[in-house]
């Protein structure tokens, strides 16, 4: 390993098992390893021929210190996260990496979590990896704060050593929920405020537990930022939209619609577009990879996607309309009603328009008559 | 001339209607290519926005077929995009044409109040044909200052739905045209709102449509030039005595410039 191109990882802490190393500890047979690096090269869509690559990067290197922060969130991705399907990714990951500091998880706590913090931060400065859930509330420093630390300073203090940063979720990647209007938190996503690292954009609410696992394997396994695509976020996973991939698809192509949730189109599995299914503008896995373990997913359920990955989902509802309600017009205002009124006053306009030409113009249209009346003698 | 006058080449009409009858002169007004521009880019814009308000609203129909029988709402977004080419690939070539080729009545410059004079005219033409309290006509041969204006607008509102359209088109599209629309999709936030954008604005064409034929019909009616005709065959006819009016205006008004 020792001519990685980045090199970095593999020295930082001596007394530190590889991750293949820490895995035959726990009693994972070689074989076991060997089906991880293929599940897990599946999951960032790498061909077979890179499993090799994978497991030999897994065997020798050593595991990168990661810093987990928590701001203005609900732990969704961390519950997501430690429910990956499959039970080698969750136990390498959440045993494997070290996770040096993270609040939900970790033992310590008060003063000596600090302590873990900031030693983690100095000891490998410049080489941790920050993953971060949560947005930044900028509208007070008292809100989301930390042992007397606003988020801000907390997430700025972190992000200076960091070799690269995840933004976990749509709170870090971009605002989620509680951004929506009017925002009263003022939150923040993490690209809006560190502007000089790397950042992985990750979205989803939360997002997919083998997403998650397959982001940091790749950082593991390749020691580099994986493709991202024109708004942050890995090409292998979020490269096509839902309705790219949904299996109801074909319903979709042959206007085949559910009309009301309960009609027999719903039983039939027609395609749920004119139920406000955001598939069609939404840029996830969902439909590829599933939820629990490859079980299911929303649409599978008989529910639309409601684009929970998808920046300002929450401001492009209603949930169950497929047009978003027009800003500013109120409840049950949309584009089409808006449009048809405005076609109606531009219609009762021109009528009115014709009446008063035909009053106000009477003279010239009369010498017009006249004019080519004369014509004809 | 009084100064100002020469903006509104004001005519009385029951002046000349004791003559016996009125010599008109046959103006070329619009050439080929400009009206090939315009009916291309009706046709193409109608099956846009029939097709789109499909993609948006689409009707239940033929719920009977299975999903292996028919494709009717791929075959009308393939429709939606085949048209949103053509609408495209036109607007190209009009802007091509404004700069090359086209005449004084057709040259970009009657698109942007650019001028003095442009205000001036777009002003008298509120006056005469919104608010209608002067009563009297007014003679541009080609678009008058507002009408060109107003095109404008909608050549912007139709780099919208291009840009919004094709940002939205190019994850289904190998194609490297639709990929350079790629940056508008980050720049609006997302998938959603671009698409928005995109729905919404379709109405800004629905209610120009309106206005703008029923104002082509009202010129038509009150100047009795052929404005109607004049997208078709190209011609306007204009009376002999305004134009040469309009004519020595003009070259007044030049020979004030150049003092
Ligand atoms: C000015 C003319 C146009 C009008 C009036 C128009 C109208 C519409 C409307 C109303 C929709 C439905 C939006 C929704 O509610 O989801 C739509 C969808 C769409 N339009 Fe247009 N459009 C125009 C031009 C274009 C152009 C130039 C393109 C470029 C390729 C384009 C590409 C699309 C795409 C990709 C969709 C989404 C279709 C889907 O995902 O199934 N449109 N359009
Ligand atoms: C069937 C309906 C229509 C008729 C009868 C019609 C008629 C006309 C006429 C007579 C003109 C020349 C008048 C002038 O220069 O002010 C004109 C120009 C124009 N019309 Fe229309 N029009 C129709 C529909 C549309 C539609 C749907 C659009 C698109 C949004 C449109 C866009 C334009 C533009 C951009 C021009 C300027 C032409 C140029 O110089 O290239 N028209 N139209
Ligand atoms: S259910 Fe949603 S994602 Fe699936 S085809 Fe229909 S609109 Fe697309
Ligand atoms: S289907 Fe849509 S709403 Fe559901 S988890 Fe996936 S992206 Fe989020």
């Amino acid at each position: 390993m020792e001519n990685h191109p980045f090199g970095i990882l593999e020295d930082l802490n001596t007394k530190k098992l590889t991750v293949y190393e820490e895995m035959k500890e726990r009693g994972y047979s070689r074989r076991d390893f060997m089906k991880f690096c293929s599940t897990m090269a599946a999951f960032i869509g790498l061909s077979s021929s890179v499993v090799g690559q994978v497991a030999n990067a897994l065997e020798t290197k050593r595991r990168p210190p990661v810093l987990w922060m928590h701001f203005q969130e609900c732990t969704c991705c961390s519950e997501s996260f430690i429910r990956t399907s499959h039970p080698i990714v969750a136990d390498i990951l959440l045993d494997k990496i070290s996770l040096d500091y993270t609040e939900t998880l970790q033992a310590a706590s008060g003063h000596q979590a600090e302590k873990s913090l900031h030693d983690t931060m100095e000891e490998s400065y410049g080489e941790y990896i920050l993953m971060v859930e949560g947005s930044i509330p900028l509208a007070n420093p008292g809100y989301c704060m930390i042992g007397g630390i606003s988020s801000l300073e907390i997430l700025k203090e972190a992000a200076a050593g960091a070799k690269a940063i995840i933004a976990w979720g749509s709170c870090a990647s971009n605002g989620c929920v509680q951004s929506a209007r009017p925002n009263p938190t003022k939150a923040t996503p993490i690209h809006k405020i560190i502007k000089n690292k790397p950042i992985i954009k990750v979205p989803g609410c939360p997002p997919i537990g083998e997403v998650m696992a397959g982001v940091v394997v790749h950082l593991l396994a390749f020691d580099e930022i994986p493709e991202l695509d024109n708004q942050g976020r890995p090409k292998a996973f979020y490269s096509r939209r839902v309705h790219d991939t949904c299996y109801r698809r074909p319903n979709y192509d042959a206007g085949l619609f559910v009309e009301s949730w309960d009609d027999t189109n719903a039983k039939k599995g027609y395609c749920l577009y004119k139920l406000g299914c955001k598939g069609p503008v939404t840029y996830n896995a969902c439909a590829v990879t599933k939820w629990n373990g490859g079980t299911s997913f929303p649409i599978q359920s008989g529910h639309g996607c409601i684009g929970c990955s998808e920046n300002n989902f929450w401001d492009n509802g209603p949930l169950y309309k497929h047009l978003a309600e027009f800003p500013g017009f109120g409840i049950e205002s949309n584009a089409d009603k808006i449009g048809v009124f405005a076609a109606g006053a531009a219609a009762a306009g021109i009528a009115a328009h014709t009446i008063a030409t035909n009053i106000r113009k009477r003279k010239l249209i009369d010498s017009n008559i006249e004019e080519g009346r004369k014509g004809m003698e | 001339m009084k100064p100002g006058k020469e903006f509104t080449e004001m005519t009385s009409r029951s002046v000349s209607s004791n003559m016996l009858y009125r010599p008109m002169r046959r103006i070329y007004v619009f050439q080929v290519p400009t009206r090939i521009f315009h009916w291309i880019n009706v046709v193409s814009l109608m099956s846009l926005i029939v097709t789109g308000y499909i993609i948006g609203n689409p009707p239940a129909l033929l719920q009977e077929s299975e999903a292996s029988q028919n494709y009717w709402f791929g075959i009308n977004r393939f429709i939606h995009f085949g048209s949103a080419w053509i609408f495209t690939v036109n607007w190209i070539f009009r802007v091509f044409w404004a700069f090359i080729g086209a005449n004084k009545w057709e040259n970009w410059r009657n698109f942007l109040p650019l001028s003095k004079k442009q205000w001036k005219e777009a002003w008298e033409i509120i006056k005469l044909d919104v608010l209608m309290i002067k009563n009297d006509t007014h003679l541009s041969i080609g678009h008058n200052a507002l009408a060109g204006f107003s095109y404008f607008i909608i050549f912007i509102v139709s780099l919208v739905m291009v840009f919004t359209g094709f940002a939205l088109y190019a994850p289904m599209s190998e194609s490297w045209f639709p990929q350079l629309f790629n940056w508008v999709i980050p720049l609006l936030g997302g998938d959603m709102f671009v698409r928005f954008i995109h729905h919404a604005s379709m109405w800004i064409f629905i209610v120009f449509t309106i206005i703008h034929v029923h104002l082509v019909m009202y010129h038509d009616y009150v100047e009795g030039r052929g404005e109607l005709s004049s997208i078709i065959g190209g011609w306007k006819f204009i009376e002999e005595d305004i134009l040469e009016n309009k004519n020595k205006s003009e070259e007044q008004n030049t020979e004030n410039e150049d003092k």
